[in-house]
């Protein structure tokens, strides 16, 4: 019964893989069709023909885009729960299960922003990261479903964990977003978007929204922290060790925090705010491979 | 020299004061958060005294010109180091310079009325005019008392603020970062910390020589330990009959305490409490039970003798040491609780339960030197002075014999490591925890903004302000409006 779940689980995350790419593969479409060469050459423009793009005429692959990315989303939630009732325990136990739960936490953070900002331009990068951390997990990482360790068997780790992953979707998510607006400065500068980027908003939306995203999720995150430390002094006898793990967590608090007093007590904005809110990403996610894959300390347990 | 060119002296006081600025200015606090941030990642690379010293000492034999550096520059302690503690300090005296005066000026601005109305409201943002009756202000009085807007009323105006709870959220978050570090301060003057190794059928009695290791803080004194005992009963551990890993442990205890004797069970996750102090059950291991006859024959050693465990199937390690025969001797063993059949040399074990224990050893003659008053792990055996006789393996009920005398293995009784750790801090930093979450909570998602509205010659005019260009305040004037109306 209980590898009967495991396999199913599998099958969800392939399935769920496959649509990502159709996802993928839509979005690629969306922006490379939504390119128009021009019928007659300007001459105002020293006959130089000037693309246009015009995505309504790839409307249709947008939408097609978007239904997948949410297909994907549900196929994968549906394999992560599969995966929790063959190990009938919540799935987070080794970091295969980390990694399909991230990747489910980061493509909900994408899909919860698009229905309140136009976003879609971040599609195409979401589906391939969500597609290379899947391939990665289930290829690299695969680990048999197998019962908790004791120190796992705790309310905590449902608490603690969610907390932590959700908080890391948002992140990456702001991650993202400062790394578009680095991006597009360089071209900015020069005065010229390249075509296919005409969709993604302007440097001051994306600089907004990457400080929303932090600020929202912040607290969370600071919980997610507090509530291991509630955990850790049940099971390890200290609410605070400075092992590895709890190292790099404070180091990502400190860093946002750094940010969040940067942007608005010192007023930084724009290519300073977003450098910093990338090295306060980065802290989080070296947390998540270094110490999972290369540390030691008590947040690594056997086989990853 | 003319005298208009002279540079006043700073006076001590004046140097003071511009320090004291500098440090509590905004730029500093930011440039003292990211150092802690960089200061902090080195103990993660760096094997670190209070998480791993063994990986410390390894340091120190595999490479100690590089070890010496480390420890001139404290990177074995990083977060007890000199430079790390100067820089948490230094943000915390910033901290509270810059929050202290801050909630004072907070606290007379929430006694005080909201500002007076701007004369000029046309050049604010949502500002709007329209024609209104007599009652508009009334009207618009209610609507800021319902939605706790507080009210400055003038002749023909009315100024309203709300969001307060902004502020009050940043600065709480802020002074309850201060107890956080007090509550850590606290448990590591005033608490203590220690580990026992004890066999099942034995007793933790909790007094000083009672442990294996004690730490206790820097004000503690070793009479305050809580007077208990612990007799451990069983303990039964679970694996994995695929993996190998654990599934549970748990340990029964008969407890005295007070006067009362009750029983009750240890798990991880699940620890005792005698007040503050908390009992933990945090490893577990193999003695054992042996009995060593030396060559009259006489009983020199009878008991449990604790191996330490080498990896996940539990494969340990200990020595015997049998000052007391004649002559002395000593064991230098390995347990395995589940022997490999698979041939080849040395002791492998392939399942962590007593399956088909064994016990392997190599025996040594000569002084094993308790009495020389150098430190000794019980684990291991200085062999450098001692002779080597014999080598052998003995299976629960078995005996070995060797022209000085014999070793026969009775049985293997686990042992569990219990942690006695009282630390009287943490309530204070749990509850600075949870008032951080709350005041981070109302200062991130708290909008402060006022709302004014004039009678003038024609009817009313309205406008807003939202501070830190908080988003949703036109929805709210539009609201506003709309009860000004009577729609």
């Amino acid at each position: 019964m209980q590898t009967t779940w495991a396999y199913i689980s599998n099958y969800f995350v392939y399935s769920a893989m496959a649509v990502f790419t159709i996802s993928f593969i839509s979005h690629a479409f969306e922006t490379a069709f939504a390119v128009r060469a021009p019928e007659v050459a300007d001459a105002t423009q020293g006959n130089l023909l000037l693309k246009t793009l015009d995505y309504k005429r790839t409307e249709k692959a947008a939408r097609i885009a978007t239904a997948m990315m949410i297909l994907g989303f549900i196929l994968l939630l549906a394999g992560v729960i599969a995966r929790g009732i063959s190990a009938k325990h919540v799935p987070w136990g080794n970091m295969y299960e980390f990694s399909i739960t991230g990747a489910l936490a980061f493509t909900g953070a994408y899909l919860m922003a698009l229905r309140k900002y136009d976003l879609r331009w971040l599609g195409l990068f979401v589906s391939i990261s969500v597609l290379l951390t899947l391939g990665t997990a289930i290829t690299l990482l695969y680990r048999n479903s197998a019962p908790l360790v004791p120190a796992l068997k705790s309310t905590w780790l449902v608490i603690h964990v969610v907390a932590a992953i959700i908080s890391g979707g948002v992140f990456l998510l702001a991650n993202v977003v400062a790394g578009a607006y680095l991006y597009l400065e360089r071209f900015e500068e020069i005065d010229q978007r390249p075509i296919w980027l005409q969709r993604v908003p302007s440097l001051e939306v994306l600089d907004q929204l990457s400080y929303r995203l932090v600020a929202f999720v912040f607290p969370l995150w600071t919980f997610a922290v507090i509530a291991g430390a509630i955990w850790a002094e049940s099971a390890w006898g200290r609410y605070w060790g400075w092992d590895p793990k709890e190292t790099w967590a404070f180091i990502t608090w400190v860093a946002y925090a750094a940010y969040l007093h940067a942007r608005v007590t010192v007023g930084w904005r724009g290519r300073r705010a977003a450098w910093l809110c990338i090295f306060a990403g980065s802290t989080f996610l070296f947390n998540y491979v270094y110490v999972n894959v290369w540390g030691t300390g008590k947040h690594t347990y056997s086989g990853l | 020299m003319s005298r208009d060119l002279e540079i006043p002296e700073l006076g001590f006081v004046a140097l003071l004061r511009y320090a004291w600025r500098q440090l509590t200015s905004m730029r500093t606090a930011l440039i003292l958060l990211m150092l802690m941030a960089v200061a902090a990642i080195p103990g993660s690379l760096i094997p670190q005294r209070i998480t791993n010293p063994i990986a410390v000492r390894d340091v120190f034999i595999t490479n100690p010109g590089l070890a010496k550096w480390y420890e001139r520059f404290s990177l074995f302690d990083v977060y007890g180091s000199p430079w790390f503690s100067a820089i948490y300090i230094l943000l915390f005296i910033s901290l509270i310079g810059c929050v202290l005066p801050r909630s004072v000026e907070h606290y007379r601005a929430m006694r005080a009325q909201p500002p007076a109305t701007p004369r000029n409201l046309a050049r604010l943002e949502h500002y709007q005019a329209f024609a209104s009756d007599l009652g508009a202000l009334n009207r618009a009085e209610q609507w800021f008392k319902e939605h706790r807007f507080r009210v400055r009323v003038e002749n023909d105006s009315l100024s309203a603020e709300k969001g307060y709870l902004r502020e009050t959220g940043n600065l709480l978050f802020h002074l309850s970062l201060i107890l956080i570090l007090v509550g850590v301060s606290f448990g590591s003057l005033f608490g203590m910390r220690g580990e026992a190794i004890v066999n099942v059928g034995e007793r933790f009695i909790n007094i000083p020589t009672s442990y294996d290791s004690l730490s206790l803080g820097k004000l503690t004194s070793d009479k305050s330990l809580p007077a208990f005992e612990i007799h451990v009963d069983k303990f039964v551990a679970q694996y994995d009959p695929v993996t190998n890993a654990p599934k549970d442990y748990t340990a029964w205890v008969t407890i005295t305490n007070d006067g009362k004797t009750y029983k009750k069970r240890i798990k991880v996750n699940h620890p005792l409490t005698f007040g503050n102090t908390r009992v933990y059950l945090q490893a577990n291991g193999y003695s054992p039970v042996v009995t060593v006859r030396d060559s009259k024959g006489f009983v020199a050693l009878q008991g449990p003798v604790p191996f330490l465990p080498q990896d996940g199937n539990l494969r340990s390690i200990g020595a015997i040491k049998v000052p007391d025969a004649d002559p002395p001797v000593g064991f230098v063993g390995s347990f395995v609780p589940t022997n490999s059949r698979a041939g080849g040399q040395g002791a492998i074990s392939i399942f962590p339960e007593l399956l088909d224990p064994k016990l392997l050893f190599s025996i040594w003659k000569g002084e094993l030197g308790l009495d020389s008053g150098i430190p000794q792990s019980v684990y291991r055996i200085d062999t450098s002075s001692l002779t080597k006789i014999g080598l052998g393996s003995v299976k629960p009920g078995e005996t070995f014999t060797y022209p000085e005398g014999s070793i026969t293995l009775e049985t293997v009784v686990p042992w569990v490591n219990l942690q006695i750790v009282d630390d009287p801090g943490k309530t204070y930093a749990l509850f600075g925890g949870i008032v951080a979450i709350l005041g981070l909570l109302s200062s991130l998602y708290g909008r402060r903004r006022r709302i004014w509205i004039r009678t003038t010659s024609t009817g009313v005019e309205v406008a807003g302000l939202a501070k830190n260009g908080a988003p949703g305040l036109e929805v709210e004037v539009d609201r506003f409006i709309e009860r000004v109306k009577g729609e």
